[in-house]
């Protein structure tokens, strides 16, 4: 192992705005932010508060136009993953994220810090398979 | 009172982007790189959840002293305690799209609006993902549709 690209300081900054985010949400509405919640229940019947979940969503879409005008080296040009990988990954993400009731966002910032036990075996898990996978497709198939 | 509260939920929205923009996250290959202990590593992510963690552990607290939230009666967080199957091989599978892609919903969704390639077919798979397991997984759990947002 050795460490590259080390950006520890953006990280931080980054992981605040984050942390700042989730908090606006639970003050206001009292809601946990989980994007995989939020944006998934759109697409889902049964959902009774649309508007307020497509006000989220929206938000994102605005902070993604912000960034690509202020910031736009956020978003890289290209993909270090295959196309066909990318919507095999997509739809497994898609799939787990619902079954687990929570992503990155949910289990992974907002759960944690309220040390629920489930998001952090949640965290724990998707942790542990995220490197598992990594190393299988970079090191054991030396793929990609 | 409904209009002024889904203003709030779009500033959350729009500042939750903007922090995983600075953050990182949106990268792929940042991702990945994090999620490759064994080779070049690059640790930055885990500063990322440091510090998120660290604002909303504290933050969190203090808002949740408060009776209600601004726009509704009560708080609305999950309380269950309990580990069971779904949500561990829900995480599971969620975390080998993660590394398989290198994107987990929210920088997925940021990514999109670009319109590059890969973060497009990200999030329509995604999205199609979700719905599947709505269709395989609800009409056993009638709590779907009505689950916690996370």
């Amino acid at each position: 192992m050795h460490i590259v690209n080390f950006t520890p300081l953006p990280a931080l900054l980054g992981g605040a705005i984050v942390g700042l985010a989730a908090t606006v949400l639970l003050l206001s509405h009292g809601k946990v932010a989980g994007i995989s919640g939020l944006y998934g229940g759109l697409f889902v019947p049964g959902t009774t508060d649309r508007p307020f979940r497509s006000a989220f969503v929206g938000g994102l879409v605005a902070g993604a136009l912000l960034l690509l005008i202020a910031l736009p080296r956020a978003f890289p040009t290209t993909s270090p993953v295959a196309l066909p990988l990318v919507a095999i990954a997509g739809l497994i993400v898609g799939f787990g994220t619902r079954l687990g009731n929570g992503c990155t966002s949910g289990h992974g910032v907002c759960g944690t810090s309220r040390l629920s036990y489930r998001s952090m075996a949640a965290t724990a898990t998707f942790m542990a398979t995220g490197f598992a996978t990594v190393f299988v497709t970079h090191h054991v198939l030396g793929g990609n | 009172m409904a209009m002024k509260g889904n203003l709030f939920a779009f500033a959350s929205g729009l500042i939750f982007a903007v922090g995983l923009g600075v953050s990182g996250m949106t990268s792929q290959d940042k991702v990945i790189e994090f999620l490759d202990i064994s080779g070049a590593w690059d640790p930055s992510l885990a500063f990322v959840m440091i510090g998120a963690i660290a604002v909303h552990f504290v933050a969190g607290r203090i808002v949740r002293t408060r009776k209600s939230p601004i726009f509704d009666t009560k708080f609305h967080l999950p309380t269950s305690q309990d580990l069971d199957a779904k949500l561990l091989a829900g995480a599971a599978l969620f975390g080998v799209g993660w590394g398989l892609g290198g994107f987990c919903p929210g920088p997925g969704i940021v990514s999109s609006v670009k319109g590059g390639a890969a973060p497009l077919v990200f999030v329509v798979t995604m999205t199609l993902g979700m719905i599947l397991q709505h269709f395989v997984f609800a009409p056993r759990t009638k709590s779907a549709p009505v689950q916690a947002a996370r």
